[in-house]
Parts: C-alpha cells; sequence; structure tokens
C-alpha cells in the first residue's frame, strides 16, 4: 500500500515536470538581407515545446525549417520575436553565453553525424564535457560511458568511426548529444544518411530515450519519420501551416521486427 | 583543467598528423639546430683567441713610444728615442700594479754558427721577459741580471733558430754562434711556441741582455719598448693608467700635453680580435635565423591548411559549445606545441651537430647556455606569432557555414 502511494507521488512529480515548458517562441521573425534584397526565411512563428515531448519539424527545401533548426539550437540569433530555452532568453545572449547554452541544454545530432575521425567514441562522446569545466576527467569519463551504454555500444568505446557501421555512428552521436544531460535534443536529418533498417533502428533508440523523459525536436523533410513522434509541425514558406498532436503513434521497434529479414 | 583539455585536443591533433607535422617541424628544428651550431662556433673562435692571446701573456703590457713631430716632420714611432731607461727604472720603483718588468730593444741580423746562416731578429731584454711571455726554456738556462749588468754575450734561442743554424741535432746549449759579427754563447733553448695569431713564426728568436744589444748590435742607449705584467689580467687596466701617469711625470708632460707614449694592454687586443669574431657570430646568426623564420612561415602554412581542413571539425566543436577563444587557444596551443617540440629536436640536433664538428672537423666549439635560452625562446614566440593568424581565423568562423563546409 505504502509503497503504491509512493509510487504515485513519483507520477505525480513526473508529471508536473512534463507540463515544464522547454522551448517558448513568440512571433520569431528572422530576415536575410542579400545584397538589396530581404528574404524573410521566418515571417512570425509561435509555438511552444513542453518537456518530454518528441516533435518532428517538418517541411520541404525552403520552409524555413533550417532557419528554425539553426535558431532553436542558438546558432543563430531571431530578427525579431521571443525564443526562451529552459527560461532563457537567448535574444540579448552574446556569443559566448550562446556556446555555454548549446554546452549545457542542447544535444545536436547531425545528418553526417559529424564524428571526429580517427578518435575514439568514448573520446567522441566526452567532448562536449571537454568545454565544461566543471566537469572533472572522472566524472567525464563515467558520463560518456554511461551515454554510450544507453545507446547501446557499451562494447565499442574505443572503436573509432571508421571502425564502426553508419547507424553505429549515429549512436555515437546520439550517446555525444547525451552526455551533458541536455534540456533537449535537436537532431537534424538524423536519419538521412542511413538505410530503412537502420534508421527503424535509431527511430527506435530515439523512442526509448523520450519513453524515459528526453525532450527530443526532430527535423526532417520525411513523413514517415514523423510517425514515430508524438507531435508534428509543418512549416512552409516561413510560416506553421499545421501543428498537430500525433494520435497513433507508431512503434519504430515493432516496424524494424516486422521488415523482412535480411540473408545474412 | 581547461588548459590541460586544451593541451590533450592539441597534442590529440598532432598524433593524428604525425608525418605532417614532423616535416613541419623540420623547419624550426633546422632552424633552431643552425642557430645554437653557429653561436656554438662563434663563441668557439672567440674563446680559442682568447686562450691564444692569453698563452701570449694576457695581462702583458706594452709601453711604446708615440709618434711625434719633430721638425715639421711627423715621425714612425721607431725613429723615437723618448723611451729610456730612466723612464724603465721610474715605472720599475712606483708602479704597484706590475709584477715583472723589462726593457726591449730588437735588430734584424744574421745568426751564424759555421756554414749555417739564418736571417733573424735579436731581442734585448731582461731576465723578466721569459716570466712576461709565459715562456719555458726547453733546456739550458736564462741569462741572469749579473750578465745583465756586465752586458755579457750570451743568448737564448728558438726552434727555428735551432732547426736552421744548429740542424746536425746536436744540443746547441754551450755552444758558440755570432749575430752579425758578434760571438754569442748560447745558454738556453726556448720552448717551441708555434705561430702567432697574426701568422709571426714566434719561434724565430734570439734573447739576449738588453745591455749587450744596446751596446753592441745597435749602438743606441735609449729603449724601444718596455714590457711588463699587470699582477693580474683584472688589473691591466688599471696598470696601464698608473704606468701612463708614471710617465707622464717622468717625462714632465702639462696637463695640456697628449702623451708621447703608447701603453696598451693585451685587454685591448683582446677586445679588437673578440669584436671581430663577434661581428662574424651575428653574420651567421643572422643566416640561421633566417631559417628559422622558413620554419616559422611553414609552421603558419600548415596551421592555416589544417584550420581549412578542420572546419567542420571546428564547426561541431562550437555547436558543442566551444566559444571562440576555445577554437582559438586549441590551434595556438598546437602551433606553440609544435615549434616547442621542434625546438626541443632542434636543441638536441644543434648540440649532436657542434660535437660532430668540434670531434671531426676540429674547430673549436663552445655552447653558451644562453644560446639554448634565446634559441628556445624565439621558437615559443614563433609559434605564437605564426600560429596566430590562422587560429584567429578558425576562431571567427560561423559555426552554422562551418559545419555546413564540405
Amino acid at each position: 500500500m505504502k509503497v503504491l502511494l509512493c509510487h504515485k507521488a513519483e507520477v505525480l512529480e513526473e508529471y508536473k515536470i512534463m507540463s515544464k515548458e522547454i522551448i517558448k517562441i513568440e512571433e520569431l521573425k528572422r530576415d536575410f538581407t542579400m545584397g538589396s534584397e530581404t528574404v524573410h526565411a521566418l515571417k512570425g512563428i509561435s509555438y511552444s515545446i513542453t518537456e518530454g515531448e518528441f516533435v518532428t519539424i517538418m517541411g520541404s527545401s525552403g520552409s524555413g525549417k533550417s532557419t528554425m533548426l539553426n535558431i532553436l539550437g542558438c546558432l543563430d540569433q531571431p530578427t525579431s520575436g521571443t525564443y526562451e530555452i529552459d527560461g532563457v532568453r537567448v535574444k540579448d545572449l552574446n556569443k559566448n553565453e550562446l556556446a555555454t547554452i548549446r554546452n549545457e541544454k542542447i544535444g545536436f545530432i547531425f545528418q553526417s553525424y559529424n564524428l571526429l575521425a580517427r578518435t575514439s567514441a568514448i573520446e567522441n562522446v566526452e567532448l562536449p564535457l571537454l568545454y565544461n569545466s566543471k566537469v572533472s576527467t572522472e566524472e567525464r569519463r563515467e558520463r560518456a560511458v554511461k551515454a554510450l551504454k544507453m545507446v547501446g555500444l557499451g562494447e565499442r568505446l574505443h572503436h573509432t568511426p571508421s571502425q564502426l557501421s553508419g547507424g553505429q555512428q549515429q549512436r555515437v552521436a546520439i550517446a555525444r548529444s547525451l552526455v551533458n544531460n541536455p534540456v533537449m535534443i535537436l537532431a537534424d536529418e538524423a536519419t538521412g544518411n542511413l538505410d530503412t533498417r537502420t534508421s527503424y533502428e535509431i527511430m527506435s533508440l530515439f523512442q526509448e530515450l523520450n519513453q524515459q523523459g528526453i525532450t527530443i525536436t526532430f527535423v526532417t523533410h520525411e513523413p514517415d519519420i514523423a510517425t514515430f513522434s508524438s507531435r508534428t509541425i509543418v512549416l512552409k514558406d516561413g510560416n506553421i501551416i499545421k501543428d498537430y498532436k500525433n494520435e497513433n503513434i507508431q512503434d519504430a521497434a515493432e516496424h524494424l521486427a516486422n521488415l523482412p529479414k535480411e540473408d545474412h | 583543467m581547461r588548459l590541460l583539455n586544451l593541451l590533450k585536443i592539441a597534442f590529440k591533433a598532432i598524433v593524428l598528423n604525425k608525418m605532417r607535422t614532423l616535416l613541419t617541424m623540420l623547419g624550426i628544428i633546422i632552424g633552431v639546430a643552425s642557430v645554437i651550431a653557429m653561436l656554438a662556433i662563434g663563441e668557439g673562435s672567440k674563446e680559442s683567441i682568447r686562450s691564444t692571446i692569453s698563452s701570449m701573456g694576457s695581462n702583458m703590457i706594452a709601453i711604446k713610444p708615440g709618434a711625434d713631430i719633430r721638425g715639421g716632420v711627423r715621425r714612425s714611432r721607431e725613429d723615437m728615442e723618448t723611451l729610456t731607461l730612466k723612464d724603465y727604472e721610474a715605472i720599475k720603483s712606483q708602479a704597484s700594479l706590475l709584477s715583472y718588468i723589462t726593457p726591449s730593444v730588437d735588430g734584424g741580423g744574421q745568426v751564424i754558427n759555421g756554414a749555417n746562416n739564418w736571417p733573424s731578429t735579436i731581442y734585448g731584454v731582461n731576465p723578466d721577459y721569459l716570466n712576461i711571455k709565459v715562456w719555458d726554456l726547453q733546456s739550458g738556462s736564462m741569462f741572469t741580471d749579473a750578465e745583465v749588468k756586465s752586458a755579457a754575450k750570451v743568448a737564448v734561442i728558438g726552434q727555428t733558430i735551432v732547426e736552421n743554424v744548429f740542424p746536425d741535432g746536436t744540443d746547441p746549449v754551450g755552444q758558440m754562434m755570432r749575430f752579425n759579427n758578434i760571438p754569442f754563447k748560447v745558454i738556453g733553448v726556448l720552448e717551441e711556441k708555434g705561430e702567432s695569431t697574426s701568422g709571426q713564426d714566434q719561434d724565430d728568436i734570439v734573447i739576449a741582455p738588453y745591455t749587450t744589444v744596446q751596446k753592441r748590435i745597435l749602438a743606441i742607449d735609449h729603449l724601444m719598448e718596455i714590457m711588463a705584467s699587470a699582477i693580474s689580467e683584472d688589473q691591466a687596466q688599471n696598470a696601464v693608467d698608473e704606468v701612463s701617469a708614471i710617465l707622464r711625470v717622468s717625462h714632465k708632460l702639462n696637463e695640456t700635453d697628449d702623451d708621447d707614449f703608447h701603453v696598451r694592454s693585451m685587454e685591448e687586443l683582446i677586445s679588437t680580435f673578440s669584436s671581430t669574431s663577434e661581428m662574424l657570430t651575428l653574420l651567421l646568426v643572422a643566416v640561421a635565423s633566417i631559417s628559422l623564420l622558413i620554419g616559422g612561415i611553414g609552421i603558419m602554412n600548415i596551421m592555416y591548411v589544417s584550420v581549412k581542413e578542420r572546419t567542420k571539425e571546428i564547426g561541431l566543436r562550437m555547436a558543442v559549445g566551444g566559444k571562440g577563444s576555445d577554437i582559438l587557444m586549441q590551434f595556438l596551443i598546437e602551433a606553440i606545441l609544435i615549434s616547442v617540440t621542434g625546438g626541443v629536436l632542434g636543441v638536441i640536433l644543434g648540440l649532436g651537430a657542434t660535437f660532430f664538428i668540434e670531434k671531426f672537423l676540429n674547430w673549436p666549439t663552445s655552447v653558451a647556455l644562453y644560446s639554448i635560452v634565446i634559441s628556445f625562446a624565439v621558437c615559443a614566440i614563433t609559434g605564437i606569432f605564426f600560429g596566430w593568424y590562422p587560429a584567429r581565423k578558425a576562431s571567427a568562423l560561423d559555426p552554422i557555414t562551418a559545419l555546413r563546409y564540405e
């Protein structure tokens, strides 16, 4: 009985955390000046993402998707409007403060993995912590091992990228994005370079991580990737044209199981 | 902690590009090695000059009559008869900083022994001469003060005279020979001294009491030179001043009169020679420095390529939280690591080369600690100077562009 109460309290606690807004965007605009012409890449967008969500941002090229990603990742600043991440207004920050935000609050995953060549998996994963002076050498190693274990690469700590398959490399990249305990993982076409099977494996991993409470924003142009997420935002010509909760979330692990068996 | 991480990153980058790094270092290695070797050669020759002069008696002081105008004709100092025995006695009795002193006169002539003869120079001195010149006898003995007083016809001869005038290998000591027409009894033979720095054969010499040379050969009563040695090398300059003061009194010179004599210490000669060899050293170092500069440009070149090549990596580092200053430091430390490692290897190579030069080419060398310190400092500065621009460029990259760079 007591155990049950405890459990209930935990669930309540979890619910409270889950309602916390990680990303808050209001009337966000981003203009680029190309010669005498001004391009409005984002034309006043507002949305927010709460903790524990798995959001896909979709759109064809030219929709403002990449601009959105750069701003979400604190690599770029909006022209007007506000962007808050984990309660911090990004607009007023200088370059170094932006770097700190990226270091402490965001985990990046790229289409082409962007691992350091000829560098072991564990050293690749340790990279973000190298730029965080609060983390000691021992803690850094410990957290990197833990992150690699989370993505199922506990046995390949010392493999270099060239000794790993594409899927495994992306797993290393995911471990790298997790190692600094970010408030949000930001993935840019993370499955773009992978075959269907491996894509499902990676999506399954993302779903697993999401179930552990990690907020994920996934930028993609592939519609079937969006079916694995809990919410989809569709951009077109710098505006949100659709923003909907996914009622029928597909299970990537299930899809993986249903794939025809490969010949070995 | 922070610096340690940066060092680790830079070290990693260097290790990942061993061959390229080594080739880049080569410029620095050669530069530093040549600076060290050149300085060692320069220092070595300077020291060898100093020791050569030392062996001539580095605390030696030479007093010569000064050139003067007589009857409107400027005459050479050899013609001056202003230096006399009175001066010698005045200095000998008053000077406190001199340990030895001798009058000196000399004249050319033919040394004759039977059918053998040889043109040479006879030096008239007193027994102090050998102490002043730091010269030892091979056999026999030096003449005495008594023999000086009596103007005895005795002589001490150098090795060249022995070879040419007594070629049959018998001991010349005790034998008779003639200088021009004057018979001399050989009472001693000098040790071989070799050539002087100016290439003069120092063994081509006959030494006799100055009284004998004055009276019987030159028929003069003035002195051509007074030689002395200061009590120590450090006191040489003070001794020069002291002697000058004594001579001014002895020559009754007014305060406004110029000296009518010259007093010179070997120290002046040493510094003249040293400055010549310093000039040479400077030249050698200038050449070596150019190779160091070229090495530095090599570093800049490779760092520039490295930044270009690793643009995407820089983008990633920035994306995961690397600040501009972190990137700057990373590349700067990499450049400094390359140049300092190159410097260490260069020092080792330079010392090796110096050893080789000394051992196999028989050149005098001397490695000065300052040359190592300087070339090392120059190395680190080279690293910072030539690493700065590429590093600055890397740190100023826009993370978005850098990430998308292919």
